[in-house]
């Protein structure tokens, strides 16, 4: 009987490598359907606008085209495919379609804002001045919305003085601590993100500005942001904390810490980034309310740094006052207010975007690096510390280590 | 309990008997599992607790007094409240009929902009995009929830209205067999003239839906992104086509971020306040008719009327308030629910 062994099979020569096979992208087929079909309904929709109906204007003109497109790709791809395919392919488009559609809707949105304030921009007095001396018929070039500016910026800072330690504490208490009385902050929380901005505005107007207990103030918005922001941060930190890894607490808890050196120099330093993220999403969503905002400030053309007294507009209530007037030069005002509002938006959407996108504990290179510098410091601490100890008081038995 | 040379596995055998060195001292006795809490926790814990109370007695500030002050004109106006269309408090003849009426009218008209939107966006996202691209579409749809509303109010008057207005006169023109897309005056002639389509319900609901999308999106494509890989995988090997999996598999299990997602856009959109100010032109009648000038809503009523108001007509108005607010949180918390729910496993 012959040795049976285990051999690599050798590759035959007859056998012909063949073309690697394609799992992604288009087909040329594909390809040429797509564009066939484009280019046959926009010459219909021509011919059909043009020639032979009285159909006019351009929403029209591309949606007739559209649907035009779709039935003529269902027959191009029906010439070589079965039932499943054109309807997989037909879905696909019907997919892009709604993507392009929102994106390209959202764009525009903000390409619009920014092109429409680009006249009022350039002007370095829209920057420093206020409104205070120009009239309805002066040019782009008298008149600023500074005291918007800062209006916006001391009730958000006022806003977020109030909501995040609360805020966050909050959050704190629902993971950390528990119990049923967490549970009804959770669920009491949970149903205030309902609450319409506007209700928010119109509970602080009749609870504390018609009572007399506030003037339309800054503080008076800063509090009505501030209800709606707070039920906004405690959501997004909640999640944040929860995403803390169980062991890490463990850990801690098994070194002997107590609850609260827990929280403080584990959960919280974990969840830095996020905690952030939550915070500056919810500046943004809070420099953006106008409606609570409307109710409780009141309109003002001058400058006002007092946020107990007199009114003190904002950046999205300047919009809405800008535009409100006839005026062109106010309408340009307006929208050169609504681009430098949206910019400060991107700006902290962006900073939020760049230092959240990380799971809690994941560190940066440089963080690793100070990290790594920290610990070779208590390192270092502990051993002096040792050693002086040793030198100190000499005990018996650390003598017996040092002879071996 | 299995057992390995006669031991029990799991208990540790001490080779070096213990007994013998403790016989001198006392028993020990066990410790105490739960020790006392420090000084420095039974603070945290106090300041803790006093957040969170801090946090409820807000809220619940907020909803007691809009309760408290809307009780009143509701009780003052009785079932009045409810069909009365016109609002007069001085003249004790108000109710919210009309209002909210115009209010879920262009959430509807909001829902059917941007649920397809957000349904396709959202599928295109999870299953068609290659990582490349999901990468740079996600952050977009996500900024644009925190676009502010009065930037889509601004985009709405002065680009929107213009262009949508030939859309209207098209669709009432050719499909006035419909009753609600028809505009017509009192007597029942076809209103042919631009004014009559300037500030309607259907261009708010266009500009509402879109600010709405982002929230929907975002629900959905997380709930179609945690359908389970090894149903996606058998389906394919069993030669379903990318949508045939997508109707088996996908859809069936993000069914509940469909509806939640839905839902929770429409608790935003009830609530939209300053775009929808903006836009409409207020009126204090029901109007069927989706494509002409006029409607109104609750939120938009009260930032008109609130200034204006005597103690009586304010609390008319936290009534008003209270009845949406009730609504939107009926809404979000069936939603949220529906949500957590089809996440299997997921504790709240």
């Amino acid at each position: 009987m012959a040795e049976q062994r285990t051999f690599l099979p050798t590759k035959p020569e007859t056998l012909i490598d063949g073309d690697k096979r394609k799992l992604h992208g288009l087909r040329a087929e594909e390809v040429f359907s797509i564009v066939g079909a484009a280019a046959g309904a926009i010459a219909t929709t021509a011919l059909l606008f043009g020639w032979f109906t009285p159909l006019t204007g351009g929403i029209g003109f591309i949606v007739v085209s559209y649907i035009l497109f779709i039935l003529f790709y269902v027959m191009l791809t029906s010439f070589n495919g079965e039932i499943e395919e054109i309807k997989d392919r037909v879905i696909s488009v019907l997919l892009y379609s709604a993507g392009t559609i929102l994106l390209g809707s959202l764009l525009f949105v903000v390409t619009f804002t920014l092109i429409r304030g680009a006249p009022a921009l350039p002007h370095l007095n829209f920057f420093s001045q206020t409104m205070e001396f120009a009239g309805p018929l002066d040019g782009l070039d008298i008149g600023g919305i500074i005291h918007a500016i800062v209006g916006t910026l001391i009730q958000i800072s006022i806003a977020l003085l109030i909501t995040i330690p609360l805020g966050i504490t909050t959050a704190v208490f629902l993971n950390e601590i528990g119990g049923s009385f967490a549970r009804f902050v959770r669920t009491i929380s949970d149903a205030m993100t309902a609450l319409p901005s506007i209700v928010a505005g119109l509970f602080i107007f009749s609870a504390l500005i018609r009572t007399g207990v506030l003037q339309k103030s800054g503080l008076a918005a800063a509090l009505a942001i501030s209800v709606m922001m707070l039920p906004i941060i405690i959501r997004a930190s909640d999640v944040v904390l929860r995403l803390v890894p169980g062991n890490l607490r463990e850990a801690s808890y098994a070194l002997g810490s107590t609850r609260w050196r827990t929280v403080w120099s584990v959960v919280l330093p974990t969840s830095r980034s996020g905690l952030v993220t939550a915070v500056i999403l919810g500046t943004a969503r809070g420099i953006g309310e106008t409606s609570p905002v409307l109710l409780t400030s009141g309109i003002t053309s001058v400058m006002n740094t007092d946020p107990t007294k007199d009114p003190m507009i904002s950046l999205p209530l300047q919009v809405f006052t800008f535009i409100k007037s006839p005026e062109p030069n106010f309408i340009a005002r307006g929208f050169g207010t609504a681009a430098v509002l949206l910019l400060v938006v991107l700006v902290l959407f962006a900073i939020a975007r760049v230092v959240g996108g990380k799971g809690p504990g994941q560190l940066s290179t440089r963080q690793r690096a100070r990290v790594l510098q920290q610990s070779r410091l208590d390192e270092y601490r502990m051993t002096l510390r040792k050693e002086l100890q040793n030198n100190l008081n000499p005990s018996p038995r650390k003598k017996k280590s040092d002879v071996k | 309990m299995s057992e390995r040379n006669g031991v029990p596995v799991g208990t540790v055998v001490i080779a070096d008997q213990a007994p013998d060195r403790n016989n001198s001292k006392q028993a020990d006795s066990p410790r105490a599992f739960e020790p006392g809490q420090s000084f420095s926790d039974q603070i945290f814990r106090f300041l803790a607790r006093s957040a969170g109370g801090t946090t409820v007695a807000i809220m619940l500030a907020v909803g007691l007094f809009l309760s408290f002050n809307g009780s009143q004109a509701i009780s003052s106006a009785g079932v009045n409240f409810l069909t009365e269309q016109a609002w007069q408090p001085q003249a004790h003849k108000f109710g919210i009929a009309a209002v909210l009426a115009g209010t879920v009218t262009i959430a509807l008209i909001a829902l059917s902009v941007s649920f397809p939107l957000a349904f396709g966006t959202s599928l295109l996202i999870s299953e068609v995009l290659p990582d490349r691209l999901k990468a740079i579409v996600i952050p977009i749809v996500d900024l644009m929830a925190a676009v502010p509303s009065v930037i889509f109010g601004l985009w709405g008057v002065f680009f929107l209205q213009a262009n949508v207005i030939p859309v209207s006169q098209f669709i009432s023109t050719y499909f006035a067999w419909i009753p609600f897309l028809a505009v017509t005056d009192a007597q029942g002639n076809h209103l042919t003239e631009q004014s009559a389509y300037t500030s309607s319900a259907f261009i708010a609901g266009i500009v509402v839906g879109l600010m709405v999308v982002p929230t929907q999106t975002s629900v959905m494509r997380e709930a179609f992104s945690q359908a389970p890989i090894g149903e996606r995988e058998g389906a394919l090997a069993l030669g379903a086509t990318r949508w045939g999996m997508i109707r088996a598999v996908v859809l069936p299990f993000g069914r509940g971020g469909i509806i939640g997602g839905t839902m929770l856009g429409l608790g935003r959109a009830l609530g939209e306040t300053i775009a929808v100010y903006m836009i409409i032109s207020p009126i204090f009648t029901i109007n069927t008719q989706i494509l002409q000038s006029g409607t109104n809503s609750v939120s938009s009523l009260i930032a008109l009327r609130y200034g204006e108001s005597t103690p009586f007509g304010l609390s008319a108005l936290m009534a008003a308030g209270l009845v949406l607010f009730l609504i939107t949180m009926v809404i979000n918390f069936t939603a949220s629910s529906i949500v957590a729910r089809s996440r299997s496993g997921a504790d709240t």
